[in-house]
């Protein structure tokens, strides 16, 4: 900070920027005016919104009413049916990959350095393909003929073929399967990274112990992992809440809305029903719960995790 | 060897190591093919040949090698070859503002003490965790009715342009450089641009290259903005045509195979080139954040 000092002095008593203070700003100045532009003032912009019937030309006033129109409860409000299927589609997806992860990132961990890099890089690799081009293909994998792939499977083991994505019963799970078969590269090299950090001092002395395998896996490994469990559980369930591409491309909500998640809900609502009003609303207590959920998941985890 | 310990090396009886290592190799490469098949189904059926009546054709392996489907991709609309160079063009447009934005804000946060920096920190912070549902509906009425920039590039590069993640990113990687070398670079008379030009940026190489390769996946593979701001196929990304021709053509199967292909082609090639930066970018933001 001494370089500083001078120039301290040589600026005019009157002006309260320093030359540092000036370089800051204009470092900043075009990434703050794309912020402000394409995130603050939408923000403001949707809370505003919400409290609106939207039109082009004089939206009116409308109160509380979009939040009371989507919390009312009744059997016909579609806000909870897909709250509920974001929910059950949240606690069957993530936790079940979290573990599928771990144990995958356990697995790779015995092998040699390059052999390690391979592996990491075959899971990572359907990560990299769109959601659009994964839709179109699973599509073609839940074709409902006898003739599709997953129906093939089940006739291997003698079931009869299933109208997977069109029938109530196996839509969900349909979705669910889709998203425990697509790519778990970025959390299993990030579980590999905290894996490689854990200080072999740890195993020796339980090997000294005689601890079993499993046991230094469940005694040691995964505590010292629980921050990276944490990190991912939170982004996963925070990515959970808003999941839109599949239930959009692959099932469209149906049938029956079975699998109509809130960003769906909160998309059709907008673009396809042009109320704009209520879909901020909406997406205003998504905002919410994930900010909820989040903080609670810190509350439950985090007790004897440091940072 | 890695140097794990939690795995017995079983020094008395290579045996035992050798036949259980191949145990858990077995299995990891069963998932990685189940995780791999839906990938390998779209690339081996887009090199089958373009049959379109459904029910004869869905065999695992194409009859025969061809490349008439993708010749059929891009006979379905005069607009296929187009729709690759838009979504090229978005990409490079996000790349280069968010290499440049991103960086420059990133470092200052990280190394310039100006009035404020912490609050406008925390600003960025919030944002990130703020649902992109909540912004959407805003940012359409934004760009579409007030701007009137439907069928843009404009409309589809600017609110990616420089992103919250990836000032954070710069933000984080910068902090961890060592001060006295830009003290020392203020004393030999160097401004705040020179020392960021000729010191910062060449020693920024990894995570500017991590971002670049992050911010051209994501907007390369983005479907929902582009497909709000266009309605004129000739200004159609890969994937918001890839979306068309599902729906227009349900038993198309080849073609739409061949399309996918294509759409996820650039980053394959992307991928294998350079991969190290790919897995770079999954522990620079995970572990850090």
């Amino acid at each position: 900070m001494n370089a500083t000092k001078p120039k301290r002095q040589q600026v005019p008593h009157k002006l309260r920027f320093t030359n540092e203070d000036l370089w800051g700003y204009i470092f900043i100045a075009a990434a703050m005016i794309i912020f402000c532009v394409f995130t603050l003032y939408p923000v403001f912009s949707a809370v505003y919104t919400s409290f609106f019937n939207y039109k082009p030309f004089g939206s009116e006033f409308v109160g509380l009413k979009n939040y009371v129109e989507t919390l009312k409860y009744s059997k016909f409000n579609l806000f909870y049916k897909a709250a509920l299927n974001t929910l059950i589609y949240t606690a069957v997806v993530v936790p079940l990959s979290l573990l599928m992860s771990f144990c995958i990132a356990v697995m790779i961990l015995p092998f040699k350095k390059k052999t390690q890099s391979v592996f990491k890089a075959m899971y990572y690799l359907p990560g990299i393909a769109s959601g659009v081009a994964l839709s179109v293909v699973w599509l073609w994998l839940y074709d409902s003929s006898p003739d599709g792939i997953f129906n093939r499977l089940l006739g291997v083991f003698g079931i009869p073929a299933q109208n997977w994505l069109s029938s109530t019963k196996t839509s969900m799970l349909s979705l669910i399967i889709m998203a425990l078969l697509s790519s778990h590269g970025v959390r299993i090299i990030t579980y590999i990274a905290a894996l490689l950090g854990i200080d072999n001092s740890y195993f020796e002395a339980a090997e000294l112990d005689g601890a079993t395998f499993f046991q230094k896996v469940r005694f040691i490994v995964w505590p010292l992992v629980k921050p990276t469990t944490l990190f991912l559980l939170v982004t996963g369930v925070i990515g959970s809440f808003q999941v839109f591409m599949n239930a959009y491309m692959m099932t469209g909500g149906g049938p029956d809305n079975s699998t109509t998640m809130i960003g769906l809900l909160i998309y059709n609502n907008a673009f396809v029903y042009g109320k704009y009003g209520l879909a901020c609303a909406q997406a205003i207590l998504l905002a919410i719960a994930i900010a909820i959920m989040s903080l609670f998941q810190f509350r439950l985890m985090g007790v004897d995790v440091e940072y | 060897m890695a140097t794990t310990g939690l795995y017995s090396q079983h020094l008395h009886n290579k045996k035992v190591l050798y036949l259980r290592n191949t145990v858990i190799a077995i299995i990891l490469i069963v998932l990685a093919a189940a995780t791999l098949f839906p990938i390998c189904y779209m690339i081996l059926s887009g090199f089958g040949p373009n049959v379109s009546t459904a029910g004869n054709m869905r065999t695992i392996l194409p009859s025969r090698l061809t490349l008439e489907s993708f010749d059929a991709f891009f006979h379905f609309s005069d607009y296929s070859l187009r729709w690759i160079l838009n979504s090229f063009v978005v990409a490079a447009g996000a790349v280069i503002g968010n290499v440049i934005f991103a960086s420059m804000a990133g470092y200052a946060f990280a190394k310039i003490r100006f009035k404020g920096s912490s609050f406008l920190f925390a600003l960025i912070l919030v944002a990130m965790m703020i649902p992109y549902q909540v912004t959407q509906v805003p940012l359409y009425i934004l760009m579409v009715q007030k701007f009137s920039m439907t069928n843009t590039y404009a409309a589809m590069i600017l609110p990616g342009l420089c992103t919250a993640y990836n000032i954070f990113l710069c933000k984080q990687f910068f902090s961890g450089l060592p001060t006295p070398l830009i003290e020392s670079a203020k004393i030999e008379g160097c401004n705040q641009f020179q020392i960021f030009v000729k010191i910062i940026l060449p020693l920024a190489k990894t995570v500017l290259a991590v971002m670049a390769i992050n911010t051209f996946m994501s907007s390369w593979n983005d479907f929902f903005w582009p497909f709000l701001v266009t309605n004129d196929p000739s200004m159609y990304t890969i994937q918001v045509g890839l979306k068309q021709f599902k729906f227009a053509n349900e038993t198309l199967f080849a073609p739409m195979m061949a399309g996918a292909t294509i759409s996820a082609l650039p980053m394959f090639i992307m991928f294998f080139a350079l991969q190290k930066y790919f897995m770079e970018g999954v522990t620079i933001g995970a572990v850090k954040g």
